[in-house]
């Protein structure tokens, strides 16, 4: 006796389902950044582990208890926020004191993001938000920096990361001079801006020179960033567009007066550049949603990132180049606004 | 740039020293009139237009009153002869041109007597601008507001449909993000010197 078996199955659309939600993406960008985090680490060793650790905790408690005030179902499980703690802590300066992190964490999460409602309501990136604070309210140890590859990074800390809550960490220069001879306490960016000296491109584009945590290596960014364009989890075309931007803009310096402004491969490699075009510019509650506006949008950041660090008073502009990018994407996503489909192009109002 | 360079003046009164975001001069006209883009920009235009009437009279009252050594009037003439200027200026678009009228009418009472527009008047006169000068300032000083304006407006259109918790409703939202976009700013100190 045959039982009926039928071999075909009927089923309707859709046909292809991939389980892609929230939490999937967030979860693999933060398996984007952890490369980045290992390299902080090899470079910094200890201070950039308790730093990391201290960064990601305190957003997750804040979160926690923001949703717990907000009389809300908990949302720690989107990993939206630790990508926030990551993020923050690898745009720190190296010996950042932890105290001063956990504050810039707590005012990242709460007003920058819980604020406004949570994920999908922030306005602006929120570690940005921390950072900017930070640079607002401890201005000296977020200028400070030290040299990386220390000898002995993985037994001991900077000193300056262990300060005590509320008190200013101790200057460090002497402690940095002493470790590597003729280390100006300077960065790549620094270096250019007072005193007109280049730093090798390669150097930075591999990464082996000071900076804060996680944006030395461009090149290590470049391809965590690329893992996740494959992976179709971010637009490609905001880094691209930024990135591109940033390298015109400031070819274009450099053609009208190669004495006075830095190679455009310098600005593409230095500084923060490579980790804000490509993990933070990215934010997507933040960036305009029009096919034509995320255009506009990199270029927009790209090219005021150049003409901060060329003629503002800050060596680096990437931070508030994407702040300002994130403020004004409201307004691009409207202006650039797509015809709806068959609807009648308007009429010149009648004056 | 030269400090005195009118490039100079116009981008310094634009981003560097934006009278709402670096100064917090005029917030109530900014979180009052920042809800919708169409009436910041109406809004930003009537400022635009007023810190020009304000800037002219300005001028010319200081060369008055330091003509007859009466510097000490100074505050009290401004505000009488800029609120008084924009008035009858309002009557003549009413009467001249109509359309005009509604677009910027129902904004010109609320910001003739703001301390931005009585702060560039006061700006001008103490930095010792030319008349052109004053022209440029003004020109930074209201595209400025209209910038922030409606990059504001932007920001609190996007959160109309915000789930946002209770605490943080109507005001304490407006001025946090009005925080967030000053903060955003200071990226712009140092622009040029």
């Amino acid at each position: 006796m045959l039982e009926h078996n039928p071999h075909i199955r009927l089923r309707t659309s859709p046909h292809i389902r991939v389980p892609q939600s929230v939490d999937t993406i967030m979860r693999h960008v933060v398996y984007a950044l952890l490369p980045v985090c290992a390299f902080a680490i090899w470079q910094f060793g200890l201070s950039a582990i308790a730093l990391l650790v201290v960064c990601v905790a305190v957003c997750m408690a804040t979160e926690q208890v923001c949703c717990k005030l907000a009389g809300r179902p908990s949302t720690l499980s989107d990993w939206s926020v630790v990508i926030t703690g990551i993020l923050l802590a690898l745009c720190l300066p190296p010996g950042f004191p932890l105290w001063m992190a956990a504050v810039a964490s707590i005012f990242a999460v709460a007003v920058g993001k819980s604020f406004f409602g949570g994920l999908g309501y922030n306005v602006m990136n929120p570690a940005l938000v921390g950072r900017a604070f930070a640079q607002a309210a401890f201005t000296v140890p977020i200028t400070t920096w030290t040299p990386s590859m220390v000898a002995g990074r993985f037994s001991s800390f900077i000193p300056t990361t262990l300060t005590p809550p509320f008190l200013k960490p101790e200057p460090i220069a002497d402690w940095a001079a002493q470790l590597s001879d003729g280390f100006t306490g300077a960065t790549p960016l620094a270096l250019m801006k007072f005193q007109g000296i280049q730093t090798d491109a390669m150097e930075l584009f591999i990464g082996t020179t000071a900076g804060s945590y996680g944006e030395t290596s461009a090149l290590l960014i470049l391809l965590c960033g690329l893992y996740l364009v494959v992976r179709r989890m971010m637009s490609w075309q905001i880094p691209v567009s930024m990135l591109g931007t940033a390298f015109l803009t400031s070819w274009a310096f450099y053609l009208l007066d190669s004495t006075a402004y830095p190679t455009p491969w310098f600005t593409l490699v230095s500084g923060g550049l490579m980790l804000g075009a490509v993990f933070m510019a990215t934010d997507m509650v933040a960036s305009p949603v029009t096919p034509l506006g995320i255009w506009i949008y990199g270029a927009f950041m790209g090219f005021v990132t150049v003409i901060i660090r060329l003629f503002g008073g800050l060596p680096e502009g990437v931070m508030y180049a994407i702040l300002l990018g994130n403020a004004i994407s409201p307004l691009i996503s409207r202006v650039t606004q797509p015809r709806i489909f068959g609807e009648a192009k308007p009429k010149p109002a009648a004056s | 740039m030269q400090p005195d360079s009118l490039s100079f003046i116009f981008l310094n009164a634009f981003l560097i020293n934006n009278f709402v975001l670096s100064m917090f001069l005029g917030l109530c006209p900014f979180l009052g009139v920042s809800g919708k883009i169409s009436t910041a920009w109406n809004m930003g235009l009537a400022v635009i237009f007023v810190m020009f009437v304000s800037s002219t009279c300005a001028y010319g009252i200081n060369a008055l009153l330091v003509r007859f050594n009466l510097e000490f009037l100074r505050l009290i003439c401004y505000i009488a002869v800029i609120a008084s200027a924009v008035q009858l200026v309002e009557m003549a678009i009413k009467k001249i041109s109509p359309a005009l009228f509604r677009t910027l009418g129902i904004f010109l009472p609320l910001i003739t007597t703001n301390c931005a527009i009585l702060g560039l008047a006061l700006f001008q006169t103490f930095r010792d601008y030319s008349f052109v000068q004053c022209l440029a300032f003004s020109a930074g000083a209201g595209g400025g507001f209209t910038l922030a304006l409606l990059l504001m407006a932007g920001l609190r259109e996007k959160l109309d449909l915000a789930d946002v918790p209770d605490v943080s409703m109507g005001a304490a939202l407006s001025l946090m993000l009005a925080g967030l976009l000053s903060l955003a700013f200071m990226g712009f100190a140092g622009l040029g010197g």
